[in-house]
């Protein structure tokens, strides 16, 4: 096995000065599915928009590479370009930009960048027509302003919708299941394991275990308090249900040196 | 020491205009009737009474216009022959779009450059100095009854030194499908010019048209456009009308549009200011009667140094209308941009529907802009509302573009053209539209992308 695609080593982040990441370290290779779980403020967003190039947060100390790069140096949009994808927990609307001219502007920018040929508006459309279905869209959907008036349901479809289009090797995944409703988060789980293969990885980051019964990861890591303090197989999603992050947090609290 | 050299006494803006007036009196003095010359005169008193406005009138509080009023302009009282090739107005037109035009050349109707398609029996679309000269005495009731010179000090001046501009008259119940494009191009070229353009646009009951007025400049020199527009719209009638400003950067522009809509009557009219160094430009309206429309847009796109001053003022003086007001501003550079909008509801104007929004956008830490919006209701059954707004650009929608592997610089355009496309996605004529996106895409880096995202 050669170098995962995403190691994050010693990861420190503060946002306006507060310390939010204390050193996390993560490993993830190629076809696997990676759920970090964390109660509300324990910098699980933070990761994710790190990740994704944010340059609100300030990376303080570590280290992140991916696909073999210096994953921290890129600019958000060669990130995206190099197949890093963010499902934003709060996708942003934008009026006077229609979904399908976005989206058509999104995918020949990447296509660009892998020196592919770019998409004419009709090969484009065979190919959002099927993604669009998978994802139970009208039509219509691609004619209205990106994310504008959406509900927030449709505002998570269109996340997967677009991951599914843009085809990332690496999807990461924030709190995808807050605010729909039990069809559309089986439509939307549906999307993602359609999207699961052995060349991509996925990291999901969640509070809750709801998505994680139709999406199983093949690791769970708990978050609290700005680091990684348990990790385990599927079953610790279950578990952490039941017990609650307060169960989690108290052998990270025996650990931690006094004072 | 130096002793105290007497000063030459400066003469004073406004007298060295009035002085002016004399000798272009004069000049043009070939028999016009005396109604004509009772309004030049009526406007040259109200300019000497008004002066040149300075810092401490309210509605000019904003705008300083010494540079107009220090600067000594000709005034041509005949007509020059261009100082351009013809085709250099290719530039201000709308590419294939089939219209009748009317272009004017330093203030004067240029026949050579002007074309009529083929239009309703009983449409008149020509140049006022001729109709003046031809048949005045069918203008006499209209000419000067919109356009206010005892306020406005540019609108007298107007009213005094006017030769030309266009006369549109549309008969009762008649369709003009195809735009008019009212052309007026100037050139800095030999010194600094002025010219007074006036318009005046007459529809009849149930008559419907497009009309399109162009004020630009062919070359980067300093001018003095003082136009003024009077429209009236009878019953039932509709008026789809845009005023595109492309004059040059160090041109001044300034501008009066005075609007009166009869019962029912439409108008959707959109002030479009890309040019000018210094520009005023202002937008009257009146509802003469009951169930008038009005839709009232602008945009203003600036950078550099320029400035421009956008006032309104809509007067719902009768019962049962609607107006739909919406000033969007992108300033860049130096800019700076003012808008100034009252809508006044007259008592007894009940079931009145307003709406007045004033948004703008600022791409620079050195632009600037002032925003006014206002509402005076002495009626007490309205539904009236106004807001306005001054703002950045949203790094999250940036970052969220980016995020989706498009560049910076292009996610800022698209963001500052998603912006503009509000006011854009509402010109009717669609070569106008195509134009006007060309025209807002090009000052901005990232324009491919730009074209694909929005189609």
């Amino acid at each position: 096995m050669g170098e995962p695609m995403l190691e994050i080593r010693n990861l420190h982040v503060t946002v306006a000065g507060a310390p939010i990441l204390r050193g996390i370290d993560l490993s993830v290779n190629a076809g696997e599915v990676h759920a970090i779980m964390g109660p509300n403020g324990s910098g699980k967003t933070t990761l994710a928009q790190v990740l994704a190039g944010r340059t609100t947060y300030e990376v303080t100390a570590g280290a992140v590479r991916y696909a073999g790069k210096d994953l921290l140096a890129m600019r958000p949009e060669d990130r995206a370009r190099e197949g890093l994808f963010l499902a934003f927990q709060y996708p942003v609307e934008i009026s006077g930009v229609a979904n399908a001219y976005f989206l058509k502007a999104a995918l020949n920018a990447i296509r660009k960048h892998r020196g592919e040929p770019e998409l004419d508006a009709i090969e484009f459309l065979s190919l959002v027509n099927e993604k669009r279905e998978l994802l139970g869209l009208e039509e219509s959907f691609m004619g209205r302003g990106l994310n504008e008036g959406f509900s927030g349901g449709e505002k998570k479809r269109n996340e997967i919708f677009q991951m599914a289009v843009l085809e990332p090797r690496l999807c990461i995944l924030d709190e995808t299941d807050s605010g729909l409703d039990i069809d559309a988060l089986k439509v939307v789980a549906n999307g993602i394991n359609t999207m699961r293969s052995r060349d991509r990885a996925m990291l999901i980051v969640t509070h809750y275990s709801r998505l994680l019964q139709y999406v199983i990861p093949d690791y769970v890591h708990v978050l609290t308090g700005g680091r990684i303090v348990m990790s385990g197989a599927k079953e610790l999603a279950d578990e952490l249900e039941r017990m609650g992050y307060g169960w989690a947090e108290e052998p990270a609290q025996r650990a931690a040196p006094a004072g | 020491m130096n002793e105290a050299v007497p000063m030459a006494t400066a003469v004073p803006p406004t007298d060295r205009w009035a002085s002016e007036f004399g000798s272009f009196a004069e000049a043009i003095n070939g028999g016009e009737p005396a109604w004509l010359r009772r309004i030049r005169e009526e406007g040259l008193a109200a300019f000497r009474k008004l002066g040149f406005p300075g810092r401490k009138d309210e509605a000019w509080k904003h705008t300083d216009v010494s540079p107009i009023a220090r600067t000594s302009f000709r005034v041509e009282p005949t007509p020059q022959p261009p100082r351009f090739a013809g085709d250099l107005i290719e530039a201000f037109t709308f590419g294939v779009l089939k219209c009748s035009q009317l272009v004017f050349v330093n203030g004067f109707f240029a026949p050579k450059l002007s074309y009529l398609r083929w239009l309703p029996e009983g449409v008149r679309v020509r140049s006022l100095g001729e109709v003046l000269r031809a048949s005045a005495g069918a203008l006499e009731r209209s000419l000067g009854s919109q356009a206010d010179v005892a306020t406005n000090p540019f609108t007298a001046l107007n009213a005094a030194f006017m030769q030309d501009g266009a006369f549109v008259g549309i008969p009762e119940k008649c369709v003009v499908e195809e735009p008019i494009h009212l052309l007026f191009v100037s050139s800095g070229d030999g010194g600094p010019l002025a010219t007074h353009p006036r318009n005046l646009i007459a529809m009849g009951p149930r008559s419907e048209a497009t009309i399109i007025e162009s004020y630009a400049g062919v070359d980067r020199g300093m001018y003095f456009t003082n136009a003024v527009t009077e429209i009236s719209v009878g019953p039932e009638a509709a008026l789809d009308h845009y005023k595109m400003q492309r004059e040059s950067e160090a041109a001044f522009h300034v501008a009066n549009t005075a609007i009166h809509q009869g019962r029912n009557a439409h108008v959707a009219s959109s002030s479009i200011a890309l040019g000018g160094g210094l520009v005023r430009d202002d937008v009257n309206t009146l509802f003469r009667d009951e169930g008038g429309e009005l839709v009232l847009n602008g945009l203003y796109a600036l950078g550099g140094h320029q400035h421009v001053d956008s006032h309104t003022f809509i007067d719902h003086a009768t019962p049962n209308c609607t107006s739909r007001e919406l000033y969007k501003g992108i300033l860049d550079g130096q800019s700076r941009g003012i808008f100034y909008g009252k809508i006044l509801v007259r008592k007894g104007a009940q079931k009145t529907n307003a709406r007045q929004t004033n948004k703008n956008l600022l791409l620079s830490k050195e632009a600037f802009v002032d925003s006014t919006p206002g509402l005076e209701i002495l009626a007490d059954d309205v539904r009236c509302n106004h807001g306005s707004t001054i703002g950045q650009l949203d790094e999250s929608a940036i970052f969220y573009l980016q995020s989706r592997g498009i560049g910076e610089d292009a996610a800022r355009s698209l963001l500052t053209y998603a912006f503009a496309s509000e006011i854009i996605n509402q010109v009717r004529v669609a070569s106008m539209r195509i134009k006007l996106d060309q025209l807002i895409l090009a000052r901005m880096p990232g324009r491919e992308v730009i074209r694909e995202a929005t189609g």
